[in-house]
């Protein structure tokens, strides 16, 4: 507890209801507060890697959830303990600025963690560990950038894409079928990609998911599906070259956001109004005709009337369509959104080669297709999986080989995976910390003591001997001076990470790196924690 | 120092060994409990819901019953996942699919325990999978030229999916009812426009197929009962008072006599529609919302059947079996198709009266009545006629065919054993424990049977050593005996969704080392 005391004596009340407190001083906050990061980083250690195990998260109202995907697991263990929040920040921060590579994020934190225990253990200042950490991730971002690889590839030439998004995905569930689901990736990517300005906006691919079915119906659409069908049974299922009118205006009479009342007092009144209503009617459906249209999707609902004009039109339409669904129809069939019959124009329709409406299973689960749309950039995933957890799983590692391609088109450097990139930047900083003079030496030595975690992680998932393996790889890198060599996760036979095709994206690793250091040294200056206790 | 608690309270977390074990034990558990309902012998279960009035649901179907389980072991929540999944895509074999997931946990568990890790399991198991598909896609028999055969085919998959449900002593009767309904449906897999009216009374033998249609909707008073060569108009509008729609309307009037005016231009305007609809030269007018009484007179008066208020299902399928288009605008009488059908009657079943279309033109719709002694026996058999027209119109599309009893999984598990003979390493173990796993779907079906298992599944095993072997269990003689003969069928498509989804599941749970429940979400105390 703290307690100062004035010059009689008494204890001087420094903290609000003092005694109801708990607080951690010194040695003691960091302590805990590395176990603490350390205990997280536990958890996700098992999950790294293409022998990584799930885990089972069951939600406060029962949900399974069943996920690889660190960022997953973290956002959803509900953890309590503050330090424990930053790491799952941490793994948040790498989901968003990546989309890959989050459970190594941790791992990474984590080793670094216990490293730094033990030099605070030796009385080494936490602040010169920070910063003799700081020094070596600098080294090590450095290293990486040397040892890092440009490849090539355009929109003829995807395999160095494809093998890079099937190393993200061998990690994940979906593993059985990583050939088929990478390359659905990498030509999602590329259909949405600017090449030119090197930026790819990941809204433009939708990823839907249906139960059923099995992992190989997974498809790429060259359009959008959308999860309604046509507004009347009886109107075509199927249609060709549509030209498609976007309203976002209700087939229904107008209703003025101003109050105002339309008084009948006479028999004509009530007749004229009742004409009127039905010449609204006829005028909403003529304009759509009148432009040329041979489909309507609305956003919102229509009349029953209406609905059977539309249909008596011979103008199939689809209603209730949500916002966003609404936007990338747009989008994909480069039409516009129509807030109003009157400024209907032709050219503002959409056009796309099919539409077509589609059933799935026995239960009756509809879906419209538009397909071969006029600008055929938004394009949509569309995963099917014997269960629930199976798809949302699919989704997540889906997520992750977009994201992968996504980097590489902005940055198309690699590292090779398969924990080699680690283990030659850890020779890098272990050779590199002799030269410090100062305390901070062993802090950067410390470093590379940490980033041999990673590959050894990958080991013990494997099955392999941890240390026997490790240490194997590190003298054959030292010895052949090539930083290709990692751990032969696979059993297939080769360490070199060049010949098994194991790439990573270089700006995945530099920011696992920089990081997972940041984070390191904001705990390690923590020196005192002041928590509410429990009474 | 003490170990930092991280979770919240309340949450638990479950490591390596402990969490294995606990999705081991919750899926074998769930395995063990719906066991008892594969195959002809199998026993039904009851449920008993904890909602109000405790209903009382009485089953033999996989998907139902796991449906109404309160589970809280996340393994089992994945088996029951895929079962439901199994309803929704092919509609049977819900039992079976969550049978073979815990089979083969089960026997996972036991390589685990025998030290080899849960990831070669896995790529054991899915080496195994495919092969066993393949073996069946060379096994499998295709009757899509010939139509008279394919129908045979059909008539044996109803049977075979027919005779593990309530519905088992009448199988053939039924059977002959699904196939017929499905037939109609020409390839769609539209199973809305095949309606179920279910009428307790009667036996389940008197249950019937009706090449009409049946609404289950009285004809309007003073009404003809009786119409033939009708002409009829589907529609959808409202015959109570037409509202002005026009937002913001009302009426406003000074005088008593005003009322009458509006009200006398009110009913002029309902007249006027009538009349609108009368001008499409029908006799007969099916609603789909209310009649007022008023229009409905008017109906009357023109000697016009009208209907009111069937409902959309209703409406939808009618449109489809008299080939009439949904109507909500009457202005242009010449451009509405208008449904026809050669005789409308009012027919007795039971105590309820039915409103009765036969001769439609279409004959995509049809209806199946279901007699039967209470409402549990035809839910049930609702439930199992559901699963034999489910099964069937996946047929359809996918027109291969297995043979049943048994006969698919030792031809699979032979290949797959085969197969674990030919690989390397610790893998061949796993191999061949998921053809252990196959071999136990039979020995369940022989034990349900209360037949000697153990011998019966070694006569069957050494039966499907020859070549081109039929063999499976015939329950019914109790012997190994041959399924082309018996007329024992399955569909393809169903084995392999249960294989698939079987193993996906189970490699899902073998994945898994770790479980963090969260705390549970606090509920405000009801007692």
């Amino acid at each position: 507890m703290a307690l100062a005391f004035d010059e009689y004596g008494r204890p001087f009340i420094i903290l609000k209801e003092q005694d109801q407190k708990t607080r951690l001083r010194g040695i003691d906050a960091q302590k805990a507060n590395i176990s603490a990061g350390k205990a997280v980083a536990r958890i996700l250690r098992t999950s790294l890697g293409p022998k990584g195990m799930d885990k089972i998260l069951q939600s406060p109202d029962g949900d399974v959830t069943i996920t690889n995907d660190g960022a997953t697991i973290l956002e959803q263990m509900d953890v309590d303990n503050q330090i424990a929040k930053l790491m799952v920040e941490l793994s948040r921060s790498q989901d968003y600025e990546i989309g890959d590579g989050t459970t190594g994020v941790v791992v990474m934190a984590g080793a670094l963690l216990e490293q730094a225990e033990r030099l605070l253990e030796r009385g080494i200042h936490p602040i010169r560990i920070a910063e003799g950490y700081e020094m070596a991730s600098r080294i090590a971002v450095e290293h990486l950038e040397h040892i890092s690889q440009k490849f090539d590839f355009g929109a003829s030439n995807i395999e160095p894409l494809v093998q890079t998004c099937m190393t993200t995905l061998s990690s994940k569930i979906v593993n059985r079928r990583k050939r088929h689901l990478a390359e659905i990736s990498v030509k999602a990517v590329l259909s949405v990609a600017d090449l030119e300005r090197k930026d790819v906006n990941l809204d433009m691919i939708k990823v839907e998911g249906k139960v059923g079915g099995k992992l190989e119906d997974t498809e790429l659409i060259y359009g959008i599906t959308v999860d309604k069908d046509m507004s009347h049974p009886q109107m075509p299922k199927q249609i060709e070259d549509a030209k498609i009118a976007i309203l976002t205006c209700p087939f229904e009479p107008p209703k003025p956001k101003t109050k105002h009342k339309v008084d009948i007092d006479t028999v004509e009144k009530f007749q004229t109004l009742r004409l009127q209503e039905q010449k609204y009617f006829d005028d909403m459906v003529q304009k759509c005709k009148d432009v040329g249209a041979t489909l309507v999707i609305c956003q919102w609902g229509f009349d029953d009337e209406a609905n059977h004009l539309l249909m008596h039109r011979n103008l199939p339409a689809v209603r209730w369509v949500g916002g966003v669904e609404l936007e990338l129809i747009a989008i994909a069939t480069g039409g516009r959104i129509v807030p109003r019959f009157q400024e209907l124009t032709p050219e503002k329709l959409g056009r796309a080669g099919l539409v077509r409406e589609k059933s799935f299973g026995t239960t009756k689960d509809k879906m419209l297709y538009i397909e071969h749309c006029a600008n055929s950039r938004a394009v949509t995933i569309f995963i099917r999986g014997g269960n629930k957890m199976m798809i949302e799983e699919t989704k997540r590692s889906i997520h992750d080989a977009l994201c992968v391609a996504r980097n590489l088109i902005r940055n198309n450097s690699i590292v090779y995976g398969g924990g080699s990139a680690e283990i030659s930047c850890s020779i890098a900083v272990e050779a590199a910390a002799d030269k410090y003079p100062g305390v901070e030496q062993y802090a950067i030595r410390a470093f590379a003591d940490a980033l041999d975690s990673v590959p050894m992680a990958l080991a013990e998932n494997s099955g392999l001997q941890p240390i026997e393996t490790l240490s194997a790889v590190k003298s054959q890198q030292i010895k052949d001076n090539n930083p290709h060599y990692g751990i032969d996760c696979n059993d297939v036979g080769t360490n070199d990470m060049r010949e098994q095709d194991v790439f990573e994206t270089l700006i995945g690793k530099q920011q696992q790196i920089l990081l997972a250091t940041q984070v390191v040294k904001m705990i390690l200056k923590i020196d005192d924690v002041i928590s509410p206790s429990d009474y | 120092m003490a170990i930092e608690k991280i979770l919240k309270d309340d949450a638990s977390e479950e490591k390596g060994e402990r969490a294995r074990m606990a999705s081991f034990v919750g899926a074998i558990s769930i395995t063990d409990l719906v066991k008892t309902t594969l195959g002809p012998k199998g026993m039904d279960k009851i449920l008993q819901s904890t909602g109000r009035g405790n209903e009382v649901t009485v089953t033999n179907d996989g998907a139902t019953i796991l449906k109404s389980l309160h589970i809280d072991n996340p393994a089992a929540k994945v088996l029951i996942d895929i079962s439901k999944v199994q309803d929704d895509e092919v509609g049977d074999g819900t039992t079976s699919v969550v049978v073979l997931a815990g089979e083969l946990l089960r026997e996972a568990e036991k390589l685990v325990a025998a030290k080899i890790h849960p990831m070669t399991i896995i790529s054991g198991y899915r080496m195994a999978a495919e092969c066993a598909r393949n073996a069946l896609l060379q096994r499998v028999v295709d009757n899509k030229e010939n139509a008279e055969k394919f129908k045979s085919d059909l008539m044996k998959i109803a049977m075979t999916t027919l005779s593990s449900k309530i519905l088992s002593q009448d199988k053939e009767h039924f059977a002959q009812l699904a196939v017929d309904a499905v037939m109609r449906l020409k390839g769609s897999t539209n199973l809305e426009a095949i309606q179920i009216i279910k009428k307790p009374g009667g036996s389940l033998m008197d249950s019937f197929l009706d090449e009409g249609f049946i609404l289950d909707k009285k004809i309007g008073l003073g009404q003809p009962k009786r119409i033939e060569n009708a002409k009829i108009l589907v529609a959808n509008t409202a015959m109570d008072t037409d509202k002005v729609k026009i937002y913001g309307a009302r009426v406003r009037v000074d005088s008593m006599s005003k009322v009458a005016e509006i009200e006398g231009a009110e009913k002029e305007k309902m007249r006027e529609k009538v009349k609108k609809i009368l001008g499409h030269g029908i006799n007969c007018f099916v609603n789909r919302q209310l009649i007022y009484n008023f229009p409905e007179e008017l109906f009357a008066d023109a000697g016009i059947l009208a209907i009111e208020h069937a409902d959309f299902d209703g409406i939808e399928r009618l449109a489809l079996v008299t080939g009439g288009e949904i109507a909500s605008t009457f202005d242009n009488p010449e451009s509405v198709k208008l449904g026809h059908c050669k005789l409308i009657e009012e027919i007795m079943i039971g105590e309820d009266k039915l409103i009765h279309f036969s001769g439609v033109e279409m004959g995509q719709a049809c209806t199946i009545v279901l007699r039967g002694a209470s409402h549990h026996v035809l839910d049930e058999a609702e439930r199992s006629l559901h699963d034999a027209l489910c099964v069937l119109s996946q047929t359809v599309n996918d027109t291969r065919v297995l043979l049943g009893g048994g006969w698919p999984e030792m031809v699979m598990a032979k290949e797959v054993d085969e197969l674990a003979r030919k690989t390397p390493g610790k893998k061949s173990h796993a191999i061949e424990a998921f053809s252990r796993a196959l071999v136990a779907i039979p020995t369940i079906i022989a034990d349900n049977a209360g037949l000697d298992s153990a011998d019966l599944v070694a006569k069957l095993r050494a039966e499907h050593h020859k070549e081109g072997c039929n063999a499976g269990i015939d329950v019914i003689s109790g012997s190994v005996g041959d399924m082309a003969e018996l007329g024992i069928s399955e569909a393809f498509k169903v084995k392999q969704a249960v294989l698939l989804s079987a193993t996906e599941a189970a490699e899902m749970i073998l994945r898994v080392d770790e479980i963090i429940t969260c705390a549970p979400r606090k509920r405000e105390d009801r007692m």
